[in-house]
């Protein structure tokens, strides 16, 4: 099997999601080609030489519809050659896209691939797209959908945390992004966004709060307590979970990860055809997987899905140095620390998407770059990267750092 | 409808014709006139005789060119019922095992007719002059105008959802192309009912006139519009809001209903999610493909045992009930206008209220002056509250009130027909209240006694005159709950129970017929379960699996919920009670342990003390009592949800069974009605007996002799299930028992 290679990672910085965020004014076909000429130029790179291009999204209608990947492919200026194919694995596309370029170079069937993600959420907003999961009566009913905030409070409930735990978790991770912002540990990846006269618009995240307290996380009001209650929500996830006395709404915008705009992409290749580009590798592609859980609960995917990676590279636990797992909710990630026995302190340390945001359809492809410059700065060797997924799904990525 | 889906029209020709189903005529503005009206019958009923002839109409204003358009009118009071649910009922039994898609063809009939209707190239107006629910409503739905008479009695609706049905004659295709998906929902999803000012502002109807007007009103719309579609047959029409996953308001009106629906039905009714399911697919197809998927959603509840059992309890056996179909015969009717009424707590001012409602005098009597008024008061502020809430006006209130007579003087009783003591459920307090009465009550006066648990032969000892004894069981609130159980003791008359069913059913309540026993049927039926499930508590069941599963098997409150409301020292009183009553032969319940350790070890008394198996807080919301945990610790093994239905509903069947076979009821369609009625047994089950017939006998005996070996002999059935069981019979269709076969 040919050996998959990392060679480089570029981001936008993250955009609040709304009309008066800094990236509103972007489509997300231009976003999304901000990264790729960022790829093509950064590298000096031939896109004749680039055999495919797979891109995450996941309301994949209006200006994202009708398959992204090829048309941001057109706009970016790559060869006409290069296709182009969107995805939507929910919140992992952007990592599965990533696995997807990875596969077709470990298959021997591309030489040169770019996985990555987009979703402007200010312009196309989450549900955008329909779909028969939650809004076809016979399929809600068999599959028992709830929404996504209602399986992250069920989880908090089986698992009994409180309030303060979960907000503890996400002071962390508005202490930790400050941080790396304030070190400078995100500079080899974020790039800046321009507008159509060529003006930076964004060049830094805009949604993390640095002055976030203990305090100021307590004051806000549980977000999905009407929903739970007044609208039958909370009903249906206790057909599931009869167990559960009630369920707890513990979670709140600040302990959720945030609406965000944004795009990143991946250049993944065989050391061959790096050889030709004059590339250096930055990291090895160990193994990855995906896997499917329990849908109403929802959340869980996670740590099975790392399970099945880690057993596909022939590893354990302890050899993992990093894990960067999407914040999704404060619970998803406590339980899979509780679940896999990681500590705080080695999981998500420049934070995540609590305090950064999470732009669904990128979100998988720049945590993998932010981890991978982690290890690079803190001279680790193994991380795996990893998202919860909707309807009951994870996604895992192991990488090594070679250089 | 009968089982044949092939429409043959019956010819009509000339200017005028009398059919058997309907009147036609021709007028000389070249409109046809079609009146609905049954020559045999009092109703009109959507039957093959209709539809044939109606078929046959169509197909003569469609072809004869001098005909303009037609108005559909009724001869009767109500404009059409629906289809005859005593008809469907009957042919249950004929459609048991057979397959949904084998029913298809015959759940479309009434669309194949309705369809043609509306494309015949010439307006139809429909003139509602009276009541139409269901099929009725339907035939209008499918004309291009509908207008009604302004009249009290006209309702408008399709109640199919309520016995578990779906309106399969367009109503769930044309009412949401109507109104839109959401506003069609509290039609469809709900049955609601609505009279004509009402269904005209919700765009079901296009005017209500005067009465008188009606006729001329439709016939001047014919006139007036010689082009007429229905909106969904014009070019570029949508459904009103939008349609599919696409459009933002059906996906947010579905991922909210969805959840709602399945809240409220906990996946044990079909009936809503097929109806809901004939909304969004139906708005995104075609019209005849949409009615065509209409058809095929009905046949699959037609598969489903769901339907046959809500039909059949809460339609047939109701209405059997309802018209005291077991009411001895040969006593002459007696109409109650003055009554007696002992003790004006929150049982004896209810039944005042509900008597009084009925037009019937109450002499409402208690200890004091005081505590008679107190309970008329009760009354006072329940009206007030129905008059704000315009349920009903102040004249009427006012006039409910003047018929409440509170009094402490038992002389008043001397032109009563009927005395109802709801006294303290106490014997003593209890014979001295019917002695008072007897003393100057008429001699042909019944007694009734609203106990709950007494028996009712033991009470009548006291009585001079034990066959004018009798239990009337109320249910609390009792202007609220449908069911009256009526008891009969060892002495008590034919004449006795006949006039005690009259004043039921003037009084507007459900009579079911119950022998004299300890508990009666519905209490001890409803205490098995309460059992059942405190009992899982002493097997290291979580408290919060106990209550979700009995909420999942469609209980209307958990066991343990119950029992804190009912009140953990009351039902150690009782127990202590039956125990010194009974002697040797008590034998203590499965969870006597776990309320005596609550009531005698903790001081938990229920929710009346703010704690019981849950800790109840100012703001009236309630948690389970942690300390339940160490009372009973939490077993390693816990059973599955279905486990614990599997056991509330069998200890509930079990003791179904032993009333039945111990003669404390005689007629499983009352039994069924009055657990569904009474104490909330689930409806989709349609009562202990459905339930049993549905499972099938020879199982239900599998499962019972199962379920004792594992938890114990309280789940061993009486001889009697496994004597029928051997002998292929069942409680209902055209394998009964002999002795349960009953007439309509």
């Amino acid at each position: 099997m040919t050996e998959a290679y990392i060679y480089d990672h570029v981001r936008t910085p993250r955009g609040k999601g709304r009309p008066d965020g800094k990236l509103h004014e972007i489509s997300a076909v231009s976003l999304v080609s901000q990264t790729l000429h960022a790829l093509r130029d950064r590298n000096a790179l031939d896109t004749t030489q680039v055999e495919e291009v797979v891109l995450g999204c996941v309301a994949a209608v209006g200006e994202q519809g009708g398959n992204i990947a090829r048309i941001a492919t057109l706009n970016a200026g790559f060869d006409e050659s290069v296709p182009g194919v969107q995805l939507n694995r929910y919140c992992s596309s952007g990592l599965d896209a990533v696995n997807f370029a990875a596969a077709k170079v470990m298959a021997g069937q591309a030489e040169l691939a770019i996985g990555g993600g987009v979703e402007m959420m200010s312009r196309t907003p989450m549900g955008s797209d329909g779909g028969a999961w939650a809004i076809d009566p016979q399929v809600a009913f068999r599959t028992r959908f709830v929404m996504q905030g209602i399986s992250a409070d069920l989880l908090a409930s089986l698992h009994g945390y409180s309030r303060e735990q979960l907000d503890a978790y996400a002071l962390a991770s508005q202490q930790r992004a400050a941080r790396a912002w304030a070190e400078g540990r995100f500079a080899r990846s974020v790039i800046p966004v321009r507008d159509v006269v060529g003006a930076v618009v964004l060049d830094r995240d805009e949604h993390l709060r640095p002055d976030t307290t203990a305090e100021s996380l307590a004051a806000l009001k549980p977000a999905f307590q009407e929903m739970g209650t007044k609208y039958g929500f909370d009903a249906v996830a206790l057909q599931r979970y009869p167990e559960v006395e009630r369920i707890e709404h513990l979670h709140h915008a600040g302990n959720s990860s945030g609406v965000v705009d944004g795009a990143g992409a991946v250049l993944v290749g065989s050391l061959a055809a790096g050889q030709r580009a004059g590339l250096r590798p930055r990291a090895r592609i160990r193994s990855f997987a995906s896997i499917g859980t329990e849908p109403t609960l929802m959340l869980t995917g996670p740590a099975p899905s790392a399970q099945r990676a880690l057993a596909k590279a022939g590893m354990s636990t302890a050899d993992i140095d990093l894990w960067e797992l999407n914040e999704a909710f404060s619970a998803v990630v406590l339980s899979f620390m509780e679940t896999m026995n990681v500590p705080h302190e080695v999981i998500n340390v420049n934070g995540g998407a609590i305090a950064l945001g999470h732009p669904l359809g990128a979100t998988g492809a720049m945590i993998l770059g932010t981890v991978l410059d982690e290890l690079e700065r803190t001279g680790k060797g193994t991380a795996l990267v990893n998202l919860c997924v909707g309807a009951g799904m994870g996604t895992a990525t192991i990488i090594e750092r070679v250089s | 409808m009968k089982n044949s889906a092939v429409i043959n029209p019956v010819a009509v020709a000339g200017s005028a014709a009398t059919l058997q189903a309907l009147r036609f005529s021709v007028d000389s503005d070249g409109i046809a006139l079609v009146t609905l009206d049954r020559q045999d019958k009092t109703m009109n009923t959507i039957d093959l005789v209709l539809i044939n002839e109606l078929a046959g109409v169509i197909a003569r204003i469609r072809e004869d060119a001098d005909i303009k358009g037609a108005v559909i009118t009724s001869g009767k009071n109500a404009f059409l019922a629906g289809a005859d649910l005593f008809d469907i009922e009957a042919r249950l039994y004929d459609n048991l095992g057979r397959a949904a898609a084998d029913m298809v063809d015959e759940t479309y009939t009434l669309n194949q007719l309705l369809r043609p209707l509306e494309i015949c190239g010439k307006p139809m107006a429909c003139a509602f002059n009276g009541l139409a629910l269901g099929g009725g409503f339907e035939v209008g739905l499918a004309c291009h105008y509908r207008v009604a008479a302004d009249g009290k009695h006209l309702q408008f609706g399709l109640p199919e959802v309520q016995v578990g049905l779906l309106p399969a004659g367009g109503g769930t295709t044309r009412v949401t192309r109507l109104l839109g998906l959401q506003a069609a929902m509290p039609f469809l999803l709900e049955g609601k009912a609505v009279g004509a000012q009402e269904a005209m502002k919700a765009g079901l109807l296009h005017a209500v006139v005067p009465a008188a007007d009606l006729l001329a009103n439709a016939k001047a719309w014919v006139l007036a519009n010689p082009a007429a579609k229905q909106p969904w047959d014009t070019k570029g029409w949508k459904t009103p809001g939008g349609a599919g996953a696409m459009a933002p308001t059906v996906a947010q009106t579905l991922v909210v209903t969805n959840a709602m629906l399945q809240a409220g039905t906990n996946h044990n009714y079909p009936a809503p999610l097929a109806i809901l399911s004939c909304m969004y697919e139906g708005a995104q197809l075609p019209i005849e493909t949409a009615l065509r998927l209409e058809a095929k959603y009905m046949a699959q509840l037609l598969a489903d045992p769901v339907s046959g059992n809500m039909l059949r309890t809460l339609f047939v056996n109701k209405s059997k009930a309802d018209k005291l179909v077991r009411r001895p015969a040969g006593v002459p009717k007696r109409k109650h206008s003055r009554i007696g009424m002992l003790g004006a707590g929150l049982m004896g001012g209810g039944i005042a209220m509900v008597a009084a409602q009925a037009n019937i005098e109450v002499v409402l009597i208690d200890r004091t002056q005081e505590a008679a008024d107190k309970g008329k008061a009760y009354v006072a502020k329940r009206l007030e509250s129905a008059v704000a809430k315009c349920r009903t006006t102040r004249e009427k209130a006012d006039a409910v009130l003047a018929r409440i007579h509170p009094t402490t003087d038992y002389a008043a009783l001397r032109d009563v027909s009927i005395v109802v003591e709801a006294v303290f459920e106490d014997r003593a307090v209890k014979a001295e209240v019917t002695r008072l009465a007897e003393a100057t009550m008429p001699a042909d006066a019944v007694f009734a006694s609203n106990t709950s648990s007494l028996p009712i032969t033991g009470l009548a000892e006291i009585s001079v005159r034990p066959g004018r004894f009798i239990g009337l069981h109320f249910f609390s609130p009792v202007d609220r709950m449908p069911l009256v159980e009526v008891i009969r003791g060892k002495a008590t008359s034919d004449a006795t129970l006949a006039e005690a069913l009259d004043l039921v059913q003037q009084l507007r309540k459900t009579p079911i017929i119950v022998n004299d026993s300890r508990g009666f049927f519905t209490s001890r039926f409803f205490g098995a379960v309460v059992n059942e499930g405190v009992t899982l508590l002493t097997e290291g069941v979580k408290p919060a699996l106990i209550e979700n599963a009995s909420k999942h098997a469609g209980l209307p409150v958990g066991p343990l919920t119950v029992s804190d409301e009912v009140g953990l020292d009351l039902a150690m009183n009782v127990a202590k009670q039956t125990a010194k009553d009974l002697g040797d032969a008590y034998q203590p319940g499965s969870s006597l342990a776990v309320i005596r350790r609550l009531v005698e070890g903790h001081g938990r008394h229920g929710r009346k003390n703010g704690k019981g198996f849950f800790d109840y807080t100012a703001d009236g919301s309630k948690r389970l009592w942690p300390g339940l945990a160490q009372e009973f610790p939490v077993a390693a093994a816990q059973p599955t949800a279905a486990q614990i239905r599997e056991r509330l509903l069998y200890a509930a069947v079990v003791d179904a069974a032993k009333c039945m076979a111990d003669g404390v009821i005689t007629d499983p369609g009352e039994a069924d009605v009055g657990a569904v009625l009474g104490v909330g047994f689930p409806t989709y089950l349609g009562g202990p007996f459905s339930m049993m017939d549905t499972v099938g006998l020879p199982q239900i005996v599998a499962i019972c002799d199962r379920l004792a070996a594992q938890y114990g002999e309280r789940f061993l059935l009486p001889p009697l299930i496994a004597e029928m069981a051997a002998a292929g019979e069942t409680f209902y269709g055209p394998h009964a028992r002999t002795q349960f076969r009953t007439g309509a």
